[in-house]
């Protein structure tokens, strides 16, 4: 037993020293040389203000902006302090009447556009802080986001077009939208005029 | 949509075995002292522990002087990580000023840490300090994953070696494992993903202004989104190649700061079976034999493929509950489609229902999507490959020492069918060993079932699900399976942050892994004792087809005798009533 302590105790210091001080720092020296935006967060800047992350969606429920996934996250919206999902199972009554009160949330504010809802679009993210919606959401919304704004839809279309990225490496990952990305565009569309 | 689906499983198995071939027959040279450039670059650090730790590299240990070691030096790591947690309030690196964390889920915690389950009753970022990450939770990601190696390697050496007491130096295979294998492969995984936008860095938050303010639930104005950031990268890099699981977040890798896009997505999955993967084969060349190596790979892959495919087709199917609704889940070049709550819209459907495989055939229990709102069919695969034990791939190390066990059950049953004293490799099986073997199979298999049947018994076991009747079931079964497997990944709709899931997981964690590894090192020493029986014509030869069939035979048989009653409770049912109406 007492030939083990020593071995345990000063193995156990080293290895704390090297995986626990050394490792993380040096991996924080690199990565904050090679890829600064990226180590802190990859925020977007409008000038020196700091509009959001590229990573982290914000909550949208106003007509005149794209609405991204609904967030199981509390006490609000999007709150990127608590990462959280619904974790409601596939059976249970909650996830229905969830679901039908955001299917009535996009009915009333689009009352025109009758087309099955994307399944995005009423379904909480598994983080609650997604920040791409389908394109297929997306597109879903152009009508609505047009009139609320009295844009012409087909600039509306067009801008959500050009917010489509594409699989990666051509296999990997799904096509998708970034919504806050879509939503400064839209913005500065806007206040551009026209 | 199909081919694109099919595309990518090949895609990522194809990735895999490329990347497990080479680190394979590495870390056999590593395990006998011939990784020569390795050597020359980190010799001097591994002979300065040495020096420090009074450890005479060259000395072999009974199999009971291992075991010993393996228990002083986990109990030693569990200790110092449940003092981290209860004084991280007093201690330095808190920049978010969290209190200390409570004595059960410290308990928890530090049980869950040591024995490489990485099962989280907390909230990563709303709980622990920096300080109790970085020096608690990632060191033990590296040591455990590395004690977990260092058993199986005891375990092969006991094959491989011929009439001797020493199986090797558990000091030594502890060090090498961390040195040349967990701590390299982390920086380079760590570095990748931060250029994919994981974040590192000393932070504890940065913040934002809303695009368009918002309101909580208690009517407050929310003008500011507070970002929780901190050293992620280097903690993900080792929880998925450790198969440890413990996010640096609350919703783990489904967290875009863990799991930023879907190349970072698909280096973690790689990162999580590769090492498991790869043993396979450090195996076939430590035994001097790569078909036994290839034929333990091959029998894995047999039970992993098709369990895969269940999930995927289960969860795209969807949720027919919302089709009802006006609901579109039909898959298109638009849209992913499918079961897509508690998913992420990079993610979809199939690289969350492959994801959730990969982590729950490895011991991994990491998540980019939330198990628990999983389809039931899509849910029963991941707890149905912890509850076979985590060997198809499975925990690093552990995963090949518990698939080892199943093979030497299944030439036990082949040597009943002939008549025939069984061997495995040259060494004559025997009643010592399949005695033991059965305690591994049967010891973590009571301790879920027994659990599941305690907790829907009290009071404090069903006064916290998240889900109201089978799935409820579920969420049970699930926890214990996870925890008495060392997986980690939870149907999260549970709350288990009370004293009754602490204490009671704490234990069937303690047990599915300690109760594993003495009775491998059991047979590991009896083995090493034995001479070696050159084959035979009687001799069942354990490369071929033959062979593998059989032994995904028996595993799928245990696996199906043992639970099956208990799947009928939960996931059966309610897919039955999910499709009734």
């Amino acid at each position: 037993m007492k030939s083990l302590l020593r071995p345990a105790l000063v193995l156990l210091a080293s290895f704390t020293i090297l995986t626990g001080v050394v490792y993380p720092v040096l991996v924080t020296a690199v990565a904050q040389a090679a890829f600064p935006a990226r180590a802190h967060g990859s925020l977007v800047r409008d000038g020196e203000r700091v509009v959001g992350s590229e990573l982290i969606g914000q909550p949208f429920d106003d007509p005149r902006f794209f609405w991204g996934r609904p967030s199981a996250t509390a006490p609000y919206p999007y709150n990127a302090a608590a990462s959280s999902g619904s974790n409601l199972g596939p059976t249970n009554p909650a996830l229905r009447d969830a679901v039908s009160a955001r299917i009535a949330a996009l009915r009333a504010a689009d009352p025109g556009n009758g087309a099955a809802i994307p399944v995005d679009l009423v379904t909480t993210s598994g983080s609650g802080l997604d920040p791409h919606i389908s394109p297929a959401a997306a597109y879903f919304q152009v009508a609505r986001v047009a009139r609320a704004r009295t844009l012409d839809e087909a600039r509306v279309r067009a801008l959500v077009d050009s917010h489509v990225e594409g699989r990666m490496l051509g296999v990997l990952g799904e096509r998708r939208v970034n919504v806050l990305r879509l939503n400064l565009a839209l913005e500065e569309l806007a206040r551009n005029g026209i | 949509m199909l081919e694109s689906n099919l595309l990518r499983g090949v895609v990522y198995l194809l990735v895999l075995v490329g990347l497990a071939l080479p680190l394979g027959s590495y870390m056999a040279r590593v395990y006998n002292g011939e990784a020569k450039l390795a050597g020359r670059l980190l010799g001097p650090i591994e002979r300065l522990f040495y020096r420090a730790a009074g450890v005479r590299a060259d000395e072999e240990m009974t199999w009971k002087q291992y075991a010993g070691a393996v228990l002083v030096f986990n109990l030693l790591g569990a200790l110092v990580l449940y003092v981290l947690q209860r004084l991280q309030a007093s201690l330095p690196l808190n920049p978010a000023g969290f209190g200390a964390v409570s004595p059960e889920i410290s308990f928890n915690t530090a049980t869950s840490f040591a024995t490489n389950t990485n099962w989280q009753a907390y909230g990563g970022e709303t709980t622990m300090s920096h300080l109790t990450q970085m020096l608690g939770l990632t060191v033990q990601n590296f040591v455990s994953a590395a004690t977990g190696m260092a058993v199986l390697v005891a375990l092969v050496r006991g094959f491989a070696r011929r009439t001797t007491e020493g199986l090797g130096n558990f000091w030594v295979d502890l060090t090498r494992s961390t040195l040349y294998v967990l701590l390299p492969l982390s920086i380079v995984v760590a570095l990748v993903l931060v250029s994919q936008g994981v974040v590192q860095t000393f932070a504890a938050k940065e913040t934002a202004n809303l695009l368009v303010p918002t309101t909580a639930s208690d009517g407050a104005r929310v003008t500011q989104q507070i970002l929780a950031v901190g050293p992620a990268a280097s903690q993900i890099a080792i929880k998925q190649l450790g198969t440890n699981g413990g996010g640096f977040f609350n919703v783990n890798s489904a967290h875009p700061f863990e799991n930023p896009n879907a190349i970072a997505n698909f280096v973690e999955m790689l990162s999580i079976l590769l090492i498991p993967a790869a043993l396979c084969f450090t195996f076939g060349a430590m035994v001097k034999d790569k078909r036994q190596g290839a034929a333990v790979f091959a029998a894995m892959l047999a039970i992993f493929v098709p369990l895969l495919v269940v999930a995927v087709v289960a969860e795209q199917k969807g949720n027919p509950m919302l089709t009802g609704l006006g609901v579109d889940q039909v898959a298109s070049s638009l849209m992913p489609g499918g079961n897509m709550e508690g998913k992420e819209a990079r993610f979809g459907v199939v690289d969350s229902a492959l994801w959730a495989t990969v982590t729950t055939a490895a011991s991994n229990g990491s998540v980019n999507a939330m198990h628990d709102s999983f389809t039931p069919l899509g849910g029963l695969v991941p707890m149905w490959l912890m509850q076979l034990g985590e060997i198809v791939f499975g925990g690093v190390g552990s995963g090949l020492y518990g698939m080892l066990m199943y093979a030497i059950i299944a030439v036990f049953i082949a040597g009943l069918m002939v008549g025939r004293t069984p061997e495995y490799l040259g060494k004559k099986i025997e009643s010592f060993e399949m005695k033991m073997a059965s305690l591994v199979i049967l010891l973590p298999a009571a301790a879920v079932l027994i659990g599941t049947a305690i907790a829907c018994i009290v009071p404090a076991g069903t006064a916290t699900l998240g889900n109201p009747g089978a799935h409820g079931f579920s969420e049970i079964l699930y926890a214990f399976s996870s925890g008495a497997n060392n997986n980690g990944s939870a149907f999260g709709g549970i709350t288990v942050s009370g004293v009754f899931y602490a204490t009671a997981i704490g234990l069937c964690m303690l047990i599915g892994r300690y109760w594993v590894i003495v009775p491998v090192l059991a047979i590991a020493g009896s083995l090493a004792r034995k001479k070696f029986v050159p084959p035979s014509a009687g001799t069942l030869p354990t490369h071929t087809p033959l062979f593998v069939a059989l032994l995904v035979g028996t595993v799928l048989l245990v696996g199906a005798l043992t639970f099956i009653p208990a799947l009928a409770l939960g996931p059966v049912v309610e897919h039955i009533s999910l499709h009734a109406k």
